[in-house]
């Protein structure tokens, strides 16, 4: 058998693998968070909120509504991206004339709402999701077992990061949405629509969001307090990527799950700081961060 | 002179408090966390720097102490000056990195770096992971007054926390203060007259660290215990809060702003449990949407009239 750093080759790829689901929904959430910021300029502290509301909304919705997963995996973004809606609609948007981080701290806010509720009503201990019949067990590669599930974590992931970068860069919608972000005022002088253009964009950045915590379901344990870390990893790693760069939030996304994933079978002490190391090592030599500009 | 009456009054009810029915272990409490807003307000109110993780300065202040008190047997004054140390190095080192960008870069950063510290804290072998320190003894001053009893701390505290806000008074009207200000007013006039902004930012974070370090050890000393929620992300954000519902850039603000959060918490955590959390996040929207100037903003804005 094969060994790395004194690691048995198939513990290494399976850690790997597991870092690669990580950086699926850093993927998505700092895709999110680079569309929110880059049209809105809000940094939304809430998106772990949202990630762990859309866990809890698929599991409210098997346990209590018989909504099976594939449902979920439509519906809960709806039902959560509807809310971020209302968010937008009844606070946020009065804040755009302000500071930038009145918006980071309404959102913060939010956050602790959302937790607390969700705390008050379900409790601390973590709940488990059942995987979806179709994707249990695992293919034999020979070198490894890939368990179906996590192989579709990121293939999902990819394929909706793909989707949206495309939709943002090649679409006329993506090219109105990029010219909003530039120049908002004149876009609107145009005639466009803005004000509705910036609520759909909080919408459909907060259901990514929820998209990820319903991937994320069966593999984490659904609790309140899922989003609350997990936010601040992808904090890092879009300063890591440079804020509102959308290709830089997905690659920077993956690249550090895996790099988290490497640094467990080398280290496993360091694996919960690791992005953060990285993080104050990009801005000492880059402080816009690696896709950044300024 | 009207400020002096209202600290004149503010002193005289510090001093009898005591003696007045309330609870000494709590009022020192107040105090430790006025400190830390008011160390917090340094930076965000008057240079409108909003640190994310300040908490990691309070928290890993508390365990230097709490660990060189306990174990080493260190003097209570020795292991207070060390935690204040270790906290302005650590604001050292962050700061250094995080001043390098503005506004919410700069917020995300002190963030992320905060959360460093707490895995650090949380993995470290002198913090007891999980179960943090406990029983740390208070010890005296130089050997001559005892300070376990409730009272003599108190008044010990209270003397600290008088000379700390004086100094951030001082600091504020200083010559260094007023480029704070400046910094504060128009970040690129002030580069272009030709002050070493970065600088000055750095030195203010380092000083705000420092003072938020000894709030954190002399709140492990009065409770005898740290625990990891000192160094977490939850009090990094409560005070912000307490600075912000008090009034940030006003030197009274983030005392009051103190007293209301953690007589909130004493108060509620009793009453509805877990839910305080919401209705602390309750508050956070409430402040943000409405009240931005904080209490003792407005009142300044109402007689400014």
């Amino acid at each position: 058998m094969t060994a790395v750093f004194g690691v048995p080759l198939p513990a290494i790829l399976g850690q790997l693998m597991l870092g690669l689901v990580n950086g699926s929904f850093y993927a998505l959430l700092s895709l999110g968070l680079a569309v929110i910021f880059g049209l809105l300029g809000v940094v939304n502290f809430a998106h772990g909120a949202f990630y762990m509301l859309g866990a809890f909304a698929a599991y409210v919705g098997l346990q209590f509504l018989g909504v099976n997963y594939w449902c979920a995996l439509i519906l809960a973004p709806l039902a959560v991206g509807l809310l971020g809606i209302v968010v937008e609609r009844l606070f946020l948007r009065h804040l755009y004339q302000l500071d930038p981080l009145y918006g980071l701290l309404l959102t913060f806010g939010m956050a602790l709402i959302a937790e607390g509720c969700m705390r008050g009503l379900f409790g601390v201990s973590g709940k488990s999701y059942p995987v979806p019949e179709l994707l249990r067990g695992g293919f034999n590669l020979g070198f490894m077992v890939l368990p179906i599930y996590r192989a579709w974590v990121i293939l999902a992931s990819v394929t909706v990061c793909g989707t949206t970068w495309f939709l943002i860069e090649r679409t006329r919608l993506g090219s109105r949405l990029r010219a909003a972000t530039e120049n908002a005022r004149l876009v609107q002088a145009f005639g466009i629509n803005v004000p509705i253009m910036v609520m759909s964009t909080y919408g459909a950045g907060v259901a990514l969001a929820a998209l990820a915590g319903v991937l994320a379901a069966p593999v984490v344990q659904v609790s309140p307090l899922m989003g609350s870390s997990l936010v601040i990893v992808v904090f890092a790693v879009v300063v890591i990527g440079g804020m509102g760069s959308i290709l830089g939030a997905i690659v920077s996304g993956l690249v550090l799950g895996l790099v988290e994933g490497l640094t467990k079978v080398i280290y496993p002490e360091a694996s919960n700081i690791v992005v953060f190391v990285i993080m104050a090592m990009v801005l000492m030599w880059r402080p816009t961060g690696l896709f950044g500009k300024e | 002179m009207r400020a002096r009456m209202v600290y004149a009054v503010l002193v005289m009810l510090a001093l009898a408090a005591p003696f007045l029915g309330l609870y000494p272990v709590f009022l020192m409490k107040l105090l430790c966390f006025a400190m830390f807003a008011c160390a917090f307000n340094l930076l965000l109110g008057y240079t409108k720097m909003l640190s994310f993780g300040h908490a990691a300065y309070f928290g890993s202040s508390a365990y230097v102490t709490g660990w060189l008190v306990t174990v080493h047997g260190w003097g209570t004054i020795a292991g207070l000056l060390a935690g204040v140390a270790v906290a302005a190095l650590l604001g050292l080192l962050i700061g250094a990195i995080a001043v390098r960008r503005q506004g919410i870069y700069f917020a995300m950063i002190t963030l992320a770096l905060s959360q460093l510290v707490f895995f650090i804290c949380l993995q470290a072998d002198f913090t007891g992971g999980e179960n943090g320190l406990q029983g740390i003894p208070r010890g005296s001053l130089f050997g001559l007054i005892g300070l376990g009893h409730d009272r003599t701390m108190y008044y010990f505290v209270l003397a600290v926390f008088v000379a700390v806000y004086v100094c951030i008074r001082r600091i504020v009207h200083s010559p260094f203060g007023q480029v704070l200000k400046a910094i504060r007013a128009n970040e690129p006039r002030a580069v272009s007259l030709g002050y070493k902004v970065d600088r000055y930012k750095l030195l203010a974070f380092v000083l705000s660290a420092g003072i938020s370090g000894l709030a954190g050890s002399l709140k492990s000393l009065v409770l005898g215990f740290v625990t990891l929620s000192d160094v977490s992300q939850g009090t990094s954000g409560e005070v912000i809060l307490m600075t912000l519902l008090g009034g940030s850039g006003t030197f009274l603000g983030p005392v009051i702003g103190a007293n209301v959060v953690v007589s909130l918490q004493e108060y509620l955590s009793d009453l509805v449990g877990s839910w305080v959390s919401v209705i602390i996040g309750v508050i956070f929207v409430v402040c943000v949407m409405t009240f931005r100037r904080g209490f003792v903003g407005e009142i300044q804005r109402r007689f400014a009239r």
